[in-house]
């Protein structure tokens, strides 16, 4: 019997020839990320467990981004308590004003195939789309890596999806990750890998996969992963890094075994959108078409990269939006944002009447744009919860990029695909 | 490796639904509060306002499918540990919060058949050793799945802190 992926970076990892799903292993992780949320919980955990020293400073990376700018005095000690704490272990890792964690860790190279990545945030599952085996935990738990540079896993079931096919026009990557949400349910793959392959991924971007790894814990997911290939190569080619060396463990054994299998056709995809509260409740766009928006999002570690934000501003080009429609536009990192700036996307966006904020997590975090009472919004991030992004008698929808910068412009809830020029 | 193991949790119940996400039990508002303790006063605020004035300690809280959805945030089950809830039991958990509540001493069981023929109050009791439920008038037993030796040495350490500070100890 052969094995998936994700077994046989677990094997790797904790030493082991094979390893089997139900299996509890120790193994060694290769980085970890801790944002600054919880910076400081991380490191008060340190010091009450006993640690002297972090096991090796440089696996470890503080991002600042759910808190950034400060706009509380809670916020601003976060940032002097991670610096005092990184200063003092050597850490030199720290990110200030960058940009969305799960963004920065690749695109500063801290990402690679067949890695073991652990991260105080749940969306720690996206850089899967890299091939690596990444999942979130909490702060405690990230303080006994920090001293040890291991941790405990459960050996997951691993679930197929196979896509195949071409996404039509107006369809991306978001659209497919929704509709299988909707199609499994929240908890349809709970303390489960999802991993994508088929031609349908090939023919995917690097930014369309991490869309769609980074919404595996929708899904309840462990991990999602994504095999290495020609893309992933290229990708780490541009930044003079070779994936050859882990192409060994980067994709299943054809004796895999796997939980269940998939099986979706890119090409008869439409826009979906996930309707409150619950990311599960998914419908395609034109059961909710017509619905009045008082917001729409653009943004976030899900959907806030340059791609993203070139398939807005194709749509909103030489037009106004909403006048009673307050539009957000976040970059992931300061690199996006340059870029963007670079190609004119932003000149475009504020022309349309949007605000383009600083990089960071923004309003995903509930910073800097939160709704009130019965408002509604379209927006492009993860998570739709009661009263994540402002009132808990207000709702947020998840759509596309194209479906969020489409609905913008009409003030109203609507398929994308009749503004794609 | 502990001393005590605990046998026994029982309390009295708390009733919730499916998918009681992080952000229901502890909103991203609070989370840069100074400590865990005054996170707990928000605990359920949306669902529940002053939560933490409701309760008595030892209370055990049942949930449907999918309890702790959502956010990596440890101060979910911390809050919860803090607030001395004695369990949570519910027909499935997800997997950060499943972490999360074990490492912080915090026993969460498993029970789907349970869940739909209790109510608000009733008094429950665990027997961890045997593996099964007892609920105060009613001849019923219920069994669950046993916890892996893993959680059970958590829980018996009282959280992975404790743990750790006895792997860190000079006199180990």
């Amino acid at each position: 019997m052969g094995n998936t992926i994700t077994e046989k970076i677990i094997a790797l990892k904790s030493e082991q020839k094979k390893v089997n799903p139900g299996e509890f292993h120790q193994i060694k992780v290769d980085r970890v990320m801790i944002h600054d949320l919880f910076g400081p919980f991380v490191i008060q955990q340190f010091r009450k467990m006993g640690f002297k020293k972090v096991w090796d400073p440089t696996r470890v990376v503080f991002i600042f981004d759910h808190l950034v700018p400060a706009n509380t005095i809670e916020a601003a000690r976060h940032f002097q308590e991670i610096f005092n704490f990184a200063d003092k272990m050597n850490i030199s890792n720290v990110f200030e004003a960058e940009g969305i964690c799960h963004q920065i860790m690749p695109e500063k190279g801290f990402v690679y195939p067949g890695d073991v990545i652990m991260g105080t945030d749940s969306h720690t599952c996206t850089y899967g789309a890299f091939g690596s085996f990444s999942t979130g935990i909490g702060y405690t738990e990230m303080a006994a890596i920090l001293g040890t540079g291991e941790i405990w896993v459960k050996v997951p079931e691993t679930i197929l999806f196979k896509l195949s096919g071409k996404l039509p026009s107006g369809v991306d990557a978001k659209d497919i990750i929704l509709k299988i949400i909707g199609d499994i349910g929240t908890d349809g793959a709970t303390y489960k890998t999802m991993e994508f392959c088929g031609d349908g991924i090939a023919g995917l971007t690097m930014s369309e996969r991490m869309t769609i790894c980074n919404m595996a814990v929708e899904a309840g997911a462990k991990n999602g992963i994504i095999p290495v290939d020609k893309t992933t190569s290229s990708y780490y080619y541009q930044y003079s890094l070779s994936t050859d060396k882990y192409l060994t463990i980067s994709s299943d054994d054809d004796d895999a075994v796997c939980h269940s299998t998939y099986e979706y056709d890119l090409s008869k995809l439409e826009p979906m959108v996930s309707c409150p509260h619950t990311v599960g409740n998914v419908k395609p766009v034109s059961k909710v078409s017509g619905y009045k928006i008082h917001q729409a999002f653009l943004g976030s570690c899900t959907n806030g990269r340059l791609e993203d934000l070139r398939i807005a501003a194709s749509i909103i080009r030489g037009r106004r939006i909403n006048p009673q429609v307050r539009f957000i536009v976040t970059p992931a990192s300061r690199k996006i944002y340059r870029e963007a700036i670079r190609e004119g996307l932003v000149q475009i966006l504020i022309d349309s009447g949007a605000i383009v904020t600083h990089p960071g997590c923004g309003l995903c975090a509930g910073n800097g744009g939160i709704i009130g009472d019965g408002e509604r919004m379209i927006s492009s991030n993860n998570r739709n919860y009661i009263g994540r992004m402002g009132s808990k008698d207000s709702e947020v929808f998840l759509g596309s990029p194209a479906t969020v910068a489409a609905s913008a412009l009409t003030g109203y809830i609507v398929d994308p695909r009749e503004f794609i020029r | 490796m502990p001393s005590k193991r605990i046998i026994n949790i029982s309390g009295r119940i708390w009733k919730f639904g499916d998918n009681i996400d992080t952000d229901i039990i502890m909103p991203v508002k609070y989370l840069s509060l100074s400590s865990i303790g005054e996170m707990s006063q928000y605990a359920f605020e949306p669902l529940i306002p002053d939560f933490h004035t409701k309760i008595q300690p030892g209370d055990i809280l049942v949930g449907g499918e999918n309890w702790g959805c959502g956010s990596s945030r440890e101060q979910a089950a911390a809050v919860l540990k803090i607030l001395q809830i004695g369990a949570v039991i519910a027909k499935s958990f997800a997997r950060i919060f499943y972490r999360n509540a074990f490492t912080n001493g915090l026993c969460l069981i498993g029970q789907p058949g349970l869940v739909d023929s209790v109510k608000d109050g009733d008094k429950i009791c665990i027997d961890l050793i045997n593996s099964t439920i007892q609920i105060d008038n009613q001849s019923t037993t219920y069994n669950f799945s046993p916890l892996s030796s893993m959680m059970y040495d958590l829980l018996n350490a009282g959280g992975l802190i404790p743990y750790m500070q006895k792997v860190n100890s000079p006199n180990r």
